[in-house]
């Protein structure tokens, strides 16, 4: 394709900045990737005032939708919309591939090593990974020991982190095998972006979406008990107050089923019942999306009311359904991350087809004393943390930081890791009409049943700031809608 | 229909209702209080808190205005237009999904206007506008929940908070002024006498379908009559029962499961305001009558709270 740039696009092309990380829409050499071409003739060509108004038709759709967050810390919590911003991210067919066929390799693997772990432990008994790394994991579930979970699917609902790195290539960097959220954006955006772009939409021939739910409850339905041909699904939510209730009730809707709290549900003779107006109704299967810790007062935190007491015992005799299943997090957690390479090696007898990021782990102390004396260049992780907390961002921090982090380091190392600062890849996103680069990461979400099914595309995380590496929307992160093409 | 949803609905359309009544009645005697009469400002103002139950906190300080601000707006009170309003809203937030999004803008434009320092602004400038456009906030409300929702078990759930509430104050609102009403001297020749009367029944939205019936002529015997028993009145006690319990009737066949003994109550009642007349009620004690029907509106509460909504686990196991 010969690049015959708009001049509209050229004025705003010089001023688009390119530096060594890898820009999703320009080559290293400042021309535009020829997948970029048509979305930028139609974006640049657009006078501003029209993308004034497709913008404040976004916002609008999104706050009568009721998609909001709720920002706390303020007398009445205030609801806000998403950050979003109109230019797609384009992802190739055969990218797509690859990363598709890598995620189902690695979260079948990660699921062998939950299965082994709760069980027979033949990982840690053939030192492939350290007892203690496993055990002192703060996510560890001795309660899962020797429980056989349907299937044998512990992860049934996952969503892992991506980015790219500078030579194109995507890495996986970290995976969220808890209660994994930001799926329900990932929908919305392309609801609204079909509305806002219908004919470059159908020109770029996008791959479809819409139909995560329909998967995501055939995924709940093949993990029901036995004997239970018509399983009630119940979403359990821990309530109106939680940043992600919109996904929460959001889901319920798309998939039809109950939208539950830990108060509608009791338990007698371990099984788990729902209060209804028409009397007390069996539940066979719970979407989870409490933490482990609050989902029973009786198994696990005795000071919840999130979660159903009695929930876990029903939980073991197999009358419920739990997904994803507790003690999950080990499998994520950033420490045990370093060994997932070995795990897909060690259980599918393959190479990972998706890299990891080069991760010091901090209870070995030739690494610790490498990462001690170059913390200004590392980033450093809280091994359970998530959403963007308890991090040090090595040259953005202060001196007196890095002090304080190399002393919580030298106190509990197993409690960190670090990674060296990666220039992951940016994407051009309108800022005040203009296009300008920004850092993003791509999320994608993976299901888990009978099979494993994985719909094309993903949650792209915009952080907005610039220069920011940090995506979370807690941290001030926006989102785009990302086109995975034939 | 889970349980805690029921209850949300429920609570949602009390609240509502409640912060209805309250606006009306400080509407009325705010109103009432700009004549001169024999009632003293201070007995009217206590007759009114009576009316809405006798809330805590609320006594007489002398200054009636900064009393209806403060009955208005307080968030901290309990009994306030604005807590109705504020907890009618919070109830509806938990069941997003289960009301129409104009029900849901309706409410949120309300619960945003009775907050913002413009409402306060109208109060001191216009109290009357400030409480009719409050009224027409709730009525549009209640105008979109009956053509926007689909009429279902939530719905009619809504609509039994709704009638239980309104039952409920009318016959407190019934039973505080009766003393008054039965004991005035016949001959009203300054006029206000025919106040008081006229203030009775536009608590109620009462004066004009009064009227149809009985013309102008303010008869007190009535007036109970016409607030008691009118089947066609929508603020009567008979019109009000009649149909909660066609709502619990419709609850039931939804649900496939039916409570005598609340079937037995709410009908018990709806017989007695239908085939009681007032001459009976008047020649016997018309205090203890109207106390009753208050009781009995308190007992169809918790028989529908212990058979939907907070029922023991082996009560429904048992099934």
């Amino acid at each position: 394709m010969a690049a015959t740039r708009p001049s509209a696009f050229e004025q705003q092309l010089e001023s688009y900045p390119l530096d060594h990380a890898y820009d999703e829409m320009c080559a290293p050499d400042g021309t535009l990737r020829p997948l970029y071409q048509d979305l930028m003739n139609v974006i640049a060509n657009l006078p501003a005032a029209e993308l004034q108004r497709l913008k404040q038709s976004a916002d609008l759709s999104f706050l009568t939708q009721g998609i909001t967050f709720t920002v706390y810390g303020q007398e009445e919590g205030t609801e806000r919309i998403f950050p979003y911003d109109l230019v797609p991210r384009l992802v190739t067919g055969a990218e797509w591939k690859k990363i598709e066929s890598g995620l189902a390799q690695r979260i079948q693997a990660l699921n062998l090593f939950l299965h082994d772990v709760y069980n027979e432990g033949k990982i840690l008994r053939d030192g492939i990974i350290p007892r203690e790394l496993v055990f002192s994991c703060k996510h560890f579930r001795t309660q899962m020991i020797g429980l056989q979970v349907p299937r044998n699917v512990y992860i049934s609902v996952v969503g892992s982190d991506l980015l790219r790195l500078n030579n194109g290539e995507f890495v996986v960097l970290e995976d969220n095998l808890r209660v994994p959220s930001g799926v329900s954006y990932m929908l919305t955006n392309r609801r609204v972006m079909k509305r806002i772009f219908p004919q470059l939409f159908q020109a770029y021939g996008v791959r479809p979406i819409e139909h995560y739910p329909q998967h995501l409850l055939a995924t709940l339905r093949a993990l029901a008990p036995e004997g239970r041909p018509e399983p009630n699904i119940v979403l359990l939510t821990p309530g109106v107050f939680n940043s992600a209730y919109f996904e929460h009730t959001y889901l319920a809707r798309q998939m039809g089923i109950e939208l539950v709290e830990g108060r509608d549900l009791v338990t007698h003779d371990n099984v788990v019942y729902m209060r209804t107006t028409s009397g007390l109704r069996r539940v066979d299967v719970i979407y989870r999306r409490v933490d482990d810790d609050f989902s029973d007062a009786l198994a696990f935190r005795n000071d919840s009311v999130l979660g159903c007491a009695g929930l876990f015992n029903a939980y073991r005799a197999g009358n419920v359904t739990v997904t994803n299943a507790f003690g999950t997090g080990i499998a994520d957690d950033k420490a045990i991350y370093a060994y997932v390479p070995s795990i897909i090696k060690y259980y599918l007898g393959e190479e990972p087809i998706l890299n990891n990021v080069k991760t010091y782990l901090l209870s070995e102390k030739k690494e610790r004393d490498y990462v001690l004396a170059n913390l200004d260049k590392l980033v450093v992780k809280a091994v359970g943390e998530s959403g963007g907390y308890g991090m040090l961002i090595g040259p953005q921090s202060t001196a007196q930081q890095r002090a304080e982090f190399a002393q919580c380091i030298q106190q509990n190392p197993r409690n960190y890791i670090a990674q060296p600062t990666l220039d992951f890849s940016r994407a051009p996103c309108l800022i005040n009409d203009k296009l300008e680069p920004r850092h993003v990461d791509l999320r994608p979400y993976i299901l888990f049943g009978d099979r494993v099914t994985i719909v094309p595309g993903g949650l792209t995380r915009v952080a907005l700031e610039r220069g920011s590496l940090v995506v979370n929307s807690s941290q001030g992160g926006g989102s785009k809608d990302t086109w995975v093409l034939e | 229909m889970l349980s805690r949803v029921a209850d949300n609905l429920y609570w949602m359309s009390r609240y509502l209702e409640r912060a209805e009544n309250t606006t009306r009645v400080l509407e009325v005697n705010m109103n009432l209080m700009l004549d001169r009469s024999g009632t003293t400002d201070e007995g009217r103002w206590m007759r009114m808190v009576e009316a809405l139950g006798r809330p805590a906190g609320v006594s007489w300080t002398g200054d009636a205005l900064e009393m209806a601000r403060s009955l208005t707006f307080d968030a901290e009170h309990r009994a306030s237009v604005t807590h109705c309003i504020s907890m009618a809203r919070e109830n509806a937030r938990q069941v997003r999904d289960e009301i129409s999004s104009e029900q849901w803008q309706r409410l949120n434009r309300l619960y945003h206007r009775v907050h913002s320092a413009d409402s306060a602004q109208e109060f001191d400038s216009d109290i009357s506008d400030f409480f009719s456009s409050t009224m027409d906030g709730i009525h549009l409300f209640k105008g979109v929940t009956d053509t926007t929702m689909s009429h279902g078990e939530g719905w009619h759930f809504i609509r039994l908070g709704r009638y239980l509430e309104r039952a409920y104050f009318t016959a407190t609102l019934i039973e505080v002024y009766h003393h008054d009403l039965l004991s005035a001297p016949l001959q009203d020749s300054d006029g206000h006498q025919y106040l008081e009367l006229v203030g009775l029944l536009r608590c109620c939205t009462a004066f004009e379908a009064y009227c149809q019936v009985y013309t102008a002529d303010l008869v007190p015997s009535q007036i109970l009559e016409f607030l008691l028993f009118n089947r066609d009145f929508p603020h009567a006690l008979r019109y009000s029962i009649d149909s909660l319990r066609s709502s619990i009737t419709a609850i039931e066949r939804q649900g496939n499961r039916s409570s005598p003994e609340l079937n037995a109550l709410a009908g018990k009642l709806y017989a007695a305001l239908s085939y009681t007349t007032i001459e009976e009620v008047l020649s016997n004690d018309p205090a203890a009558y109207l106390h009753s029907i208050r009781e009995q509106c308190v007992r169809i509460h918790d028989m529908v709270y212990g058979f939907y909504i907070h029922y023991p686990i082996q009560t429904a196991l048992a099934v």
